[in-house]
């Protein structure tokens, strides 16, 4: 269908994205009602979100980042749901707790072995949100049946690696360090660009925030951003809506 | 009103220190036991040296310079008095336990059975004393004055049937056990029981309130308090024996499961769920391995299954449990905990949010074992990984741990932490490896780091190609920040340095160097 609307020499880019816009809206409207509830999102990610949040009943692909996981985790739980992470034996404890993650209502699966896909429709029955690393390549008709009962039960699948069917892509770009000198000093922060793909949406998104909070501040890049530095901030939201690439 | 029989057992305080364990009194030593200073009861040697209840400390000790001092514990009483009221209760049935030492049953089964009031409760009083036990009994038509009766007996008094007012009327006003009341009827001028009765009831109750009307009802004879049975402890305890004995954790399981569904149901008859359970296997030889286990909600016949398999997989896992090696003879399942059924009956409209939680979690818990699914704590300790607490779902957490740790890292904290260090070479700017020097300070300025090409994660997109390690020039560093670790005990001392790293890919690290070994504690980015 992509293609076949590319193919079309008349379409400008203009009448593209408000065609795909709507192509959208409509499949929305018949899939989960035309406003699905939106779980939050930190401050400098949600402005790069349709929507403003992590949609419930929908899948996000994200990139290997850790803190970005913490980062997405931190507000839904803060507001009250369960979590649930699967595949990720690494995952800091300490570092979900500063940023704002509820360990009483954090649940771990860290190695769910060949059986990752059954655990993860297990739980995505009974939390809000599961972060998973699949422990294989999925099928399509695998991840179907996933995403119809996220749909049922308004669970938001966040997945380390590509999935089929995802919402957005969301991407960290390689942070950039201060407070580590040649031979002193002490990691402070850290900044990087989150990039957010939507599906058939018109390029990324991108904003330059504060993944790794400094002095005990949580990783949530809009909090860090808004007690840290007020400039970077105006510039995350300065750049929400232009488009790169 | 129904005739009733109180037992008395004087001192008990005193013959409860000298039945329990851990007493290393001799018998007929002077004893007294004090609380806040006061004896609150003595033993016969004491009283015979002029120790009295209420006496302070210093004058006790000065009337009897030999005396043994205890401190009052009443769960110590109360735990001495249980087996004393189980045999009781095997001689006459219908027991209340009105307070450790005192004890009300009704007389008229045990009457029947020994034709007559008096002689059951002889014959309760001798059985009794045969275990050693100093005992009097009081036999009344209400409680109080049975107790009082019990009290002023040299064996057994018995007050006839429609005495009790007459029986109480002499007493002292001071026996109604309320203090205040009794204080002011004195200043009243009323000195007996019998002078508080004749006040009319609906005056004492007007002026006094209920809490007046109820003394006033027991010093008349007019006990209003009805008897209550104790209800024997169920034994709810189920076992299944095998044989011969099974040697797979299959076949038991299998086994075990009718068993499990009989422990839960009879549980449930009585109201009860268990939410704490004692598993014991036992072998051939005797002892084997036996747990307890916690359940987040209540044990259903399924979990209790799944528990008797973790068990049994766990413990022929340890190769301590030879006396598993020949297979399962006995599986004893005993409830160490319950609760009402109330609290945990599934809602009218479907289970509530936390019990689907409950479900799921024991469901795949059930597919990967106990350890599959965990919470997370932050614990004590120094390194990363020791802080980093995962305990099995539905098992209680351990305790916080908000010690002061030196040397632990500061934040902002790694968002990976892994749980086995991974070995990476740092290496300076010809090639060589950084070492510590001895002053504490990194021999060679660090400027390469070698990562393993199959270490599980540390690759960005974890694609490191693979068979080829992956060099990345560092552009930032700090340390060696030391970590010394149980300093006292010659063995077990451990001493490692911690340097934080920043290489030219944006990957933030700390690294731990320990006997001139790098590896990798956690990653930030």
């Amino acid at each position: 269908m992509r293609s076949a609307a590319l193919a079309r020499p008349a379409a400008t880019a203009d009448e593209l994205a408000r065609l795909r816009e709507r192509i959208e809206r409509i499949e929305r409207t018949s899939r989960i009602g035309s406003e699905a509830p939106v779980l939050p999102a930190p401050a400098g990610i949600a402005g790069l979100l349709p929507g403003g949040g992590l949609r419930t009943g929908t899948a996000y692909s994200l990139d290997r980042s850790m803190p970005l996981i913490t980062a997405l985790l931190a507000a839904p739980s803060a507001a009250g749901a369960w979590c649930a992470v699967i595949g990720m034996p690494e995952l800091g404890i300490e570092a979900a707790e500063a940023s704002g993650i509820a360990l009483d209502r954090l649940v771990l699966v860290p190695r769910p072995g060949e059986r990752w896909l059954g655990v993860a429709a297990a739980l995505a029955e009974v939390v809000g949100v599961v972060a998973l690393r699949p422990g294989g390549t999925v099928r399509d008709g695998e991840a179907a049946r996933l995403a119809a009962r996220l749909r049922e039960r308004e669970t938001v699948l966040l997945v380390q690696g590509r999935w089929p069917g995802a919402e957005a892509s969301i991407r960290a770009g390689a942070p950039d360090w201060t407070g580590l000198g040649e031979g002193h000093g002490c990691l402070d922060r850290g900044e990087a660009t989150i990039a957010v793909d939507v599906r058939r949406g018109p390029g990324s998104r991108r904003a330059r925030v504060v993944l790794v909070g400094s002095s005990g501040l949580p990783a949530v890049p809009g909090d860090a951003v808004g007690r840290g530095d007020a400039g970077t901030g105006h510039e995350a939201t300065g750049r929400r809506l232009r488009a790169v690439g | 009103m129904e005739r009733c029989l109180v037992l008395w057992f004087p001192d008990w305080p005193i013959v409860a220190l000298q039945r329990s364990p851990e007493s290393r009194h001799p018998a007929g030593a002077p004893l007294a036991i004090l609380a806040q200073n006061v004896v609150v009861a003595c033993s016969d040697a004491a009283r015979r040296e002029g120790v009295r209840r209420g006496m302070r400390r210093r004058d006790a000790q000065a009337r009897c310079p030999e005396l043994r001092l205890a401190a009052e514990d009443p769960s110590r009483d109360a735990r001495e008095f249980l087996p004393v009221a189980d045999r009781i209760e095997q001689l006459a049935p219908g027991l209340q336990l009105l307070r450790p030492g005192l004890c009300v049953l009704r007389i008229r089964g045990p009457a029947r059975y020994y034709g007559g009031e008096r002689p059951a409760a002889l014959a309760l009083v001798r059985l009794l004393h045969e275990e050693g036990l100093e005992v009097r009994a009081g036999i009344a038509d209400g409680r109080f004055a049975a107790e009082q009766a019990a009290r002023r007996a040299e064996d057994v008094l018995l007050v006839p049937e429609g005495d009790d007012a007459a029986f109480l009327a002499p007493l002292p006003i001071a026996l109604i056990e309320d203090e205040r009341l009794a204080t002011l009827l004195i200043g009243l001028g009323i000195r007996t029981l019998g002078e508080f009765a004749r006040l009319g009831a609906h005056d004492v109750h007007h002026r006094f309130g209920p809490d007046g009307a109820l003394r006033h009802a027991l010093a008349a004879g007019l006990d209003p308090r009805r008897f209550a049975a104790r209800e024997a402890a169920p034994d709810h305890t189920a076992e299944v024996a095998f044989e011969p004995p099974l040697a797979l954790a299959d076949q038991v399981a299998f086994g075990v499961r009718m068993t499990a569904e009989r422990f839960i149901d009879a549980l449930a008859r009585t109201g009860l769920v268990c939410t704490e359970l004692r598993v014991e296997l036992d072998g051939p030889a005797g002892d084997g391995i036996e747990r307890v286990w916690t359940h987040p909600a209540a044990f259903d016949a399924a979990a209790v299954v799944d528990r008797v398999r973790w068990q049994l997989e766990g413990g022929l896992a340890a190769a301590a449990a030879a006396a598993l090696r020949e297979g399962v003879e006995r599986v004893r399942l005993t409830p160490e905990a319950v609760a009402s059924r109330s609290a945990h009956e599934p809602g009218l409209f479907g289970r509530g949010a936390d019990e689907r939680l409950v479900h799921a979690l024991s469901r795949v818990q059930a597919m990967l074992g106990p350890a599959g699914v965990v919470t997370p704590s932050v614990g004590g300790g120094r390194r990363l990984a020791e802080r980093q607490r995962l305990t099995p779902w539905g098992e209680r957490p351990p305790r916080p741990d908000d010690r002061p740790w030196p040397g632990r890292l500061p934040p902002p904290y790694p968002a990976s932490v892994y749980p086995e260090p991974i070995p990476i070479e740092v290496h300076d700017a010809h090639g060589a490896p950084v070492r510590l020097a001895e002053r504490g300070t990194a021999q060679g300025e660090p400027t390469w780091i070698t990562i393993a090409a199959d270490g599980s994660g540390t690759g960005r997109d974890g694609r490191a190609a693979p068979g080829r390690a992956e060099r990345r020039r560092i552009t930032a560093w700090a340390g060696p920040w030391p970590l010394v670790e149980r300093g006292w005990s010659p063995t077990e001392r451990r001493r490692a340095d911690r340097f934080q790293i920043v290489d030219e890919t944006g990957g933030a690290w700390t690294l731990l160097l320990e006997r001139d070994e790098w590896s990798i504690e956690g990653r930030y980015d």
